[in-house]
């Protein structure tokens, strides 16, 4: 024990920020391909179920469509995860060293999703044309569950650090885990049940958004149409059960983590009647330039104005997460962004109900092609609040960030390479489905059969090389 | 102190899922050193075809084994596994760094129109496929020679530059390229190649000669730098490290004989790596760094290892059924009935574009107006329970 605190004390001079922001960019890139992960495979679905159904050739052209980009994406996913786990242990050896042992059940559940998902698409692809249409249907069906399953499962390793549960700790070293416990911690179904319906959310309005600018610009066919319908519908469903999700997970965060919900709402000092405030700069514990609801934050914390907020002032200031601006901005930006786009589809719901037609209005279709823009940014800023608030703490109120990071030099470094290496393959994330969908534009129908993906089939042998300019065709 | 029967077993599950990587991952790797050494882009043209055929269809999937050993080594030795990462930090964060460069660079190449486009993609594809299994190869190296100290205070730089590490990471590099190799070569048999068949046994050959040779110059490296895992290697793992080198050996006696046997050749490779693999981890039982961590010291609560077990076990019973579905598919033929994508095409632009599809009508104006006033109802009423205590107060 004598040589622990030693080492401990030793820690303290090792400055996070730079481990942080690079865990913080590997995570935020990860994230948005772990949507499509989760989500991508239920619009598909959805899609190929319309077209079996009603003999629809534009249904089914995009359900076949999507599910190469989905396998593109899964694939750049594979990449970005498999850093990330590298990552763990490269920045985070104090975390992993003492805790590994109980966030690595979580962890293991979901490398067999992620496994079960991988086989699933490249069945899928394989699948089209080689299985009976609704044969085919259900070899999706693993895709999605594995989607949610995998996500809960990863999710739950990050709701343990909020809520830690299932150890027992003696001189610093875990000598019992039970792993249920691990997995099903207070946390872990809020946090699922969020992260599931962001993913949706983001999937759904992303797709949803490259359609509303195909329809923008005139490509008004039933192709492009269903491609916004589906795609939307499914967003529309998920952002009402988000806000609502949100209010919920808001109450339990005030509950459990009094100090990140202080941050959150600028609560600088424990009371009753404490008002809500829209944006402003929290400074020596006043808010400049913000508006407030009187009351409105103790309402929505207990149902009554009485009702007694935590402040920051009930833990001494270096126990306090830092960067309480950030904290409230990505909070009311994530929150601000979920009613905007909560709108856009009660907007068209409305419209669906009374007149049994999509909306095409560019009053309506230009906040659309946005609104996936939207969803990530909304995802991205609730991530920065979950774990910019849970600040000093890596595992709340169990083990500081200062005390998990390495110790060896040379982070700064991989922090530039990460930084670079994800702008390329943001790239080519973005950059590979683009140039596909330009092709299916733009050259003959015959040519997209011999189309190569990832995990799917090679193309027939009667085309060989039709898509391989450069090299191939010299 | 002697380590628990479930340390021992996540210990062989380990080496399982070691021994897979080394299998799967390194045949994909070797894939990207071929391709780098295949030459000029007229000249190395078709076995960069063949070779972007076969990995295609498992594109960076083989890393899932990557992050299998990553976690059961956190979950299951959790002190190794921080202080390997805290040790070997640089090499780490460089076969990393080879991981993404070959998954972005493969993801392009596909799509990449101009042909400079296509050589940049192709370069970082290549540079990955030798930078991550040579670094890896530099990280065995260094835990064998037990180079690794249980408390690192940072970066431990003599770790894996000793010549024993350096040599380690050569050898990863050739096997990767012979393991490759072989199996191309049954791909271009499978597709009537003979060319690249015989293109690519030579190289198998070449390739194996070479692993065979800094094989033995690790091996003796090893004798002075590591003796307790060379005394093991020699002496109760010497059958596996035998075995290793017969099949090595049998493998290049059926290129020359040129039996292509699909399941025997293939079979053969298998078990050179597998035993190998197996022989490293019983040479260095009972330690996780010889000799200066025991297993029973660094292994986790039984709890976690017995959870590993379970996870071994429903990743058995989940994915083996996957890809037994899998193998049928990419054995079977195409369904005449099913349309191709040429013919949904055609379809679908064919189509006029309809207003709506059938679907049932919009509601009458009364459910309109039913709706429309439980909607206000259930307004009206949250409105005043959110203000009414307001009001009260």
């Amino acid at each position: 024990m004598g040589a622990m605190a030693h080492v401990l004390a030793v820690n303290l001079a090792v400055n996070p920020v730079p481990a942080r922001s690079q865990m913080g960019s590997s995570l935020g890139f990860h994230i948005i391909l772990a949507c499509f992960g989760i989500a991508f495979a239920a619009v598909t679905m959805t899609a190929e179920w319309i077209g079996i159904r009603r003999g629809d050739a534009a249904a089914l052209l995009l359900a076949r469509r999507w599910s190469r980009v989905m396998a593109v994406l899964v694939a750049v996913g594979a990449v970005s995860g498999t850093v990330l786990s590298y990552e763990m242990g490269l920045l985070w050896p104090g975390l992993m060293g003492r805790f590994g042992a109980a966030i690595g059940f979580p962890f293991s559940m979901e490398g067999i999703f992620f496994f079960l998902e991988a086989i699933f698409v490249g069945v899928y692809l394989y699948g089209w044309r080689r299985l009976s249409p609704w044969a085919h249907w259900w070899s999706g069906m693993p895709i999605v569950v594995a989607g949610i399953l995998g996500a809960m499962s990863v999710v739950a390793a990050n709701s343990w650090m909020n809520s830690p549960a299932g150890y027992t700790l003696r001189h610093g070293r875990l000598t019992s885990v039970d792993p249920v416990s691990v997995f099903f911690n207070a946390s872990t179904p809020y946090e699922t049940a969020h992260m599931v319906l962001a993913a949706y959310m983001v999937t759904g309005f992303v797709v949803a958004g490259v359609y509303a600018v195909g329809l923008l610009r005139g490509r008004r066919d039933r192709y492009h149409q269903l491609g916004f319908a589906i795609s939307f519908t499914l967003a529309g469903i998920a952002a009402p059960l988000q806000v609502l999700m949100g209010d919920i997970i808001a109450r339990f965060i005030a509950r459990n983590q009094p100090v990140k919900f202080a941050a959150m709402e600028y609560v600088s000092r424990t009371s009753r009647d404490v008002p809500e405030w829209l944006g402003g700069i929290l400074y020596n514990g006043h808010v400049y330039f913000g508006a407030n609801i009187p009351d409105f934050d103790s309402i929505l914390v207990g149902f009554s104005p009485r009702t007694r907020v935590i402040g920051l002032d009930s833990v001494p200031p270096d126990r306090r997460p830092p960067l309480d601006t950030l904290i409230h901005l990505s909070f009311d930006l994530m929150v601000g962004i979920g009613f905007f786009l909560l709108a856009l589809a009660a907007w068209q719901g409305w419209w669906w109900w009374f007149h049994r037609r999509l909306l095409m209005t560019p009053w309506f279709l230009v906040p659309c092609a946005v609104s996936g823009v939207g969803a990530v940014a909304a995802m991205e800023a609730g991530w920065v609040v979950a774990e910019v608030g849970r600040q000093p703490w890596i595992v709340y109120h169990v083990l500081l960030v200062s005390n998990a990071v390495t110790r060896s030099s040379g982070v700064p470094v991989t922090l530039a390479v990460i930084l670079v290496l994800y702008a390329i393959l943001t790239v080519v994330s973005i950059g590979v489905p683009m140039v596909m969908s330009r092709r299916w534009r733009r050259e003959a129908p015959a040519e997209e059969d011999a189309e190569q993906v990832p995990y799917g089939p090679a193309p027939a042998r009667a085309s060989p090389g039709l898509f391989r300019g450069g090299r191939g065709a010299r | 102190m002697s380590p628990s029967p479930e340390a021992i077993g996540v210990g062989a599950i380990l080496f399982v899922v070691i021994a897979a990587y080394a299998l799967f991952g390194g045949a994909d790797f070797g894939g990207g050193i071929w391709d780098l050494l295949a030459g000029g882009a007229g000249r190395g043209a078709e076995p960069r075809e063949l070779i972007d055929e076969s990995i295609t269809p498992v594109w960076e999937a083989n890393h899932v084994w990557l992050v299998f050993v990553l976690v059961l080594l956190w979950t299951a030795f959790p002190p190794a596994f921080a202080a390997i990462m805290t040790a070997l930090f640089v090499p780490l964060s460089l076969s990393a760094l080879g991981i993404v460069l070959r998954g972005a660079g493969f993801a392009f190449r596909h799509t990449a129109q101009r042909l400079q486009m296509q050589q940049l993609s192709g370069a970082g594809f290549a540079a990955g496929s030798l930078i991550t299994p040579f670094f890896l190869g530099t990280v065995i190296g260094a835990v064998a020679t037990g180079q690794v100290p249980v408390h690192p205070a940072g970066n431990v730089l003599a770790a894996w530059t000793s010549p024993t590490a350096i040599l380690t990471g050569l050898l990863f590099v050739a096997a990767c390229a012979y393991i490759s190799a072989v199996f191309l070569v049954l791909e271009a048999r499978q597709r009537g190649r003979q060319d690249l068949v015989r293109y690519f046994s030579v190289r198998a050959t070449v390739a194996g000669v070479v692993t065979g040779g800094l094989a033995g110059g690790a091996l003796a490296e090893l004798s002075s730098s590591a003796p307790y895992v060379f005394g093991r290697l020699t002496g109760v793992a010497l059958p596996l490290v035998a075995i290793s080198i017969a099949a090595g050996i049998a493998v290049l006696g059926m290129l020359w004989l040129r039996w292509y046997h699909a399941v025997f050749l293939r079979g053969t490779v298998a078990i050179a790596v597998a035993t190998v693999v197996w022989g490293w981890g019983l040479a260095q039982y009972p330690y996780l760094f010889p000799t200066s961590l025991r297993l029973a010291a660094g292994s986790a609560p039984t709890a976690s290892l017995v959870a590993e077990f379970v996870v071994a076990g429903l990743a058995v019973l989940l994915v083996a059924p996957g890809f037994a579905l899998l193998y049928v598919l990419q054995q079977r033929r195409l369904l005449t009935a099913g349309e191709s994508d040429a013919d949904l095409r055609l379809a679908a632009e064919l189509e006029p574009a309809r207003p709506g599809p059938p679907v049932a009508a919009p509601p009458t104006g009364r459910t309109r107006l039913a709706t429309a006033l439980v909607l206000a109802l259930l307004a009206i009423r949250a409105i005043r329970e959110v203000l009414a205590p307001g009001r009260r107060r």
